[in-house]
């Protein structure tokens, strides 16, 4: 505003106001006010793309797409390639999901199908405050009380039982994938337990008497009439929190031993995109480094919008509920 | 009995107790965090704690004072970037939108939660640190605060969905136009949801670190302002849980106990007075 601040001023302006209200009911201004700030997330979300494109143009255009299938990562020769971090991403979200479905969706069919109400919900309230835990506080827990265990016993027993498969074999150090994917398998939990309950929950009750009624037990009429029904939304629920795993940070970066390898062995050290943003992204020298992080970072974001949009359509599909609030 | 029939009998029995079990498991996670962050924190709370810089490295002692500060003040920074435009977002979703832009906005928000909170960090870091060549406060307060937004835009948006029809046709039939109606009656009449989803949301943010390692960064010392690198209790317990000193280690889980204990209250103090009666969404 240029006006100059005079006497005349405020007179200028409640005229233009007047005007302006002529053309603008004050329900136009509420109205585009609150749009502005709706827009807001949609600017906030083109600009985080925009940026992650633009500040990775000078690794993407170095490397191509050798950058997902190299080994090595090098900052001092300046030789950059992402397929440890993947690998390691990939494989302790792998790990986490082989423990946390079966016992998220056990414990689902659990609270949706056997429990009282009233237990059923105090249940899931503490499953969702279990999902508030903040994730440094997994690690912490990870660092000093899983690591010494994984290391002094559950790697050697591993060992002595399945120590045949490539999969647990190597030295015990007690860091490395198979305890980061116990640790996120812990904090993924919740996110399948909920959406799970809330699926299985969906499934009309009909269906539940119409089995009962034709001699099923109530495992049978769970398993082979209300999971199947409910069984798109499942799948959605592990989409979400194979989300999750991807993108959890903390707690993996202080179990997974952050050494960029790529190893069969569940009990190597390993690396993972997000723990190596943590790590190296405050002391990246040079623009090159730099741009090979966000690099990662794209590629990380660009996973995780993708499966969340994934599962939001599948559990949408079951619950069939079109303007719900999700959990996430 | 046929043996088939006490085959299908005790399958029943066996796998409904295993989905017990599985229950099981599950809850007690959470008391065995509390309870161990309570076993090996709790003797290293003292006054000093929360009232002394941390010592010089490698000398016992010190406390944690400036990161408590500094979670405040990210907390504010936050709240102040983040709830108003989550706010009247949600609002404009339940009271304004259309079709298209509703749905645009929703989905992004859905999508937007589900980000790794790291990607945050980097946005922040590309909107605040690379122009200003320095990590800050207000970089970090950036970064929670764009976290914050989704969270709270869906949950305003959800809430003032619930408020009856009739609450509004009656300030309508009192001849009230559409922004006072929404302002004096869906508002007030939705605004213990909303609350719940304003602190959930900042309970949830206050407890993460990701986003804050190359933003808001660390400092040992307090933070004057807002444009100096700070420290907080998030990236204070990862960089003493990681750190090569048994002092540390013990000022670490002290510090998590503080933080799980922060954000558990928050989460069950909000929970269980706000959401009397009314569907709660987490967040």
């Amino acid at each position: 505003m240029a006006t100059t601040p005079n006497a005349a001023a405020p007179t200028d302006f409640s005229g233009n106001s007047r005007s302006l209200l002529r053309r603008w009911s004050a329900d136009d201004v509420a109205h585009f006010v609150t749009f502005l700030s709706a827009a807001t997330l949609l600017v906030i979300t083109s600009l985080l793309v925009y940026q992650l494109w633009v500040l990775s143009a000078e690794a993407r255009a170095k490397f191509g797409w050798t950058f997902f299938v190299t080994k090595t990562w090098d900052p001092v020769a300046g030789d950059f390639g992402a397929l440890p971090f993947i690998y390691g991403t990939i494989v302790t979200s792998l790990v986490s999901l082989v423990i946390a479905v079966p016992l998220g969706v056990g414990a689902a069919i659990f609270l949706a199908e056997l429990a009282p109400p009233r237990l059923s919900s105090s249940l899931t309230f503490v499953s969702d405050l279990l999902a508030a835990v903040p994730s440094v506080i997994y690690g912490l827990l990870g660092v000093f009380l899983l690591v010494p265990v994984m290391r002094t016993t559950v790697q050697p027993a591993l060992k002595a039982v399945f120590g045949f498969l490539p999969l647990f074999q190597g030295p015990s150090y007690g860091i490395g994938f198979l305890t980061a994917g116990i640790v996120l398998a812990i904090m993924v939990v919740p996110f399948v337990l909920s959406v799970s309950r809330e699926v299985l929950l969906a499934v009309p009750r009909d269906q539940r008497e119409a089995a009962l009624a034709l001699g099923a037990t109530k495992w049978e009429s769970t398993w082979k009439v209300v999971v199947p029904a409910a069984r798109i939304g499942i799948f959605g629920s592990v989409f979400l929190a194979l989300a999750r795993a991807l993108g959890e940070t903390m707690a993996v970066t202080m179990v997974i031993g952050n050494n960029p390898r790529v190893a069969a062995s569940l009990f190597s050290p390993g690396y993972s995109i997000a723990a190596v943003l943590a790590n190296e992204f405050s002391e990246a020298t040079g623009n090159l480094y730099l741009s090979a992080l966000i690099e990662l970072g794209l590629v990380l974001f660009l996973l995780t919008f993708v499966l969340n949009g994934l599962a939001r359509l599948l559990i949408l599909v079951t619950t069939a509920r079109g303007s719900g609030v999700l959990p996430t | 009995m046929s043996a088939r029939l006490v085959w299908r009998k005790s399958l029943n029995f066996v796998m409904l107790s295993l989905t017990g079990l599985c229950a099981v498991l599950t809850v007690s996670a959470l008391f065995f965090i509390l309870g161990y962050l309570i076993w090996n924190g709790g003797k290293d709370l003292s006054w000093n704690f929360f009232t002394k810089l941390p010592a010089p490295v490698g000398e016992v002692g010190g406390g944690m004072a400036n990161a408590i500060l500094g979670s405040l003040k990210l907390l504010f920074l936050a709240a102040l970037f983040g709830v108003p435009i989550g706010l009247l977002g949600g609002v404009y979703l339940a009271e304004f939108g259309g079709r298209t832009v509703p749905f645009l906005v929703r989905y992004t928000a859905d999508l937007m939660n589900g980000v790794p909170s790291i990607v945050m960090g980097i946005f922040a870091y590309a909107l605040v640190v690379m122009p200003m060549h320095h990590f800050s406060t207000l970089a970090g307060g950036i970064a929670l605060g764009v976290m914050v937004i989704p969270t709270v835009l869906r949950n305003t948006e959800s809430f003032l969905r619930d408020v009856p029809r009739s609450l509004r046709e009656g300030s309508f039939a009192l001849g009230a136009n559409r922004w006072r109606m929404i302002a004096t009656v869906v508002l007030p009449a939705a605004s213990r949801g909303i609350l719940t989803g304003v602190l959930l949301a900042l309970a949830r943010v206050a407890g993460e670190t990701a986003p804050l390692l190359f933003t808001a960064f660390g400092n040992r010392y307090w933070s004057p302002g807002w444009m100096q690198p700070t420290s907080s209790l998030p990236v204070i317990i990862y960089t003493y849980a990681t750190g090569p000193y048994e002092d540390w280690h013990r000022q670490a889980w002290a510090a998590g106990l503080v933080l799980l204990g922060l954000v558990l209250i928050t989460n069950i103090l909000v929970r269980a007075f706000l959401t009397r009666g009314a569907a709660y969404e987490r967040t």
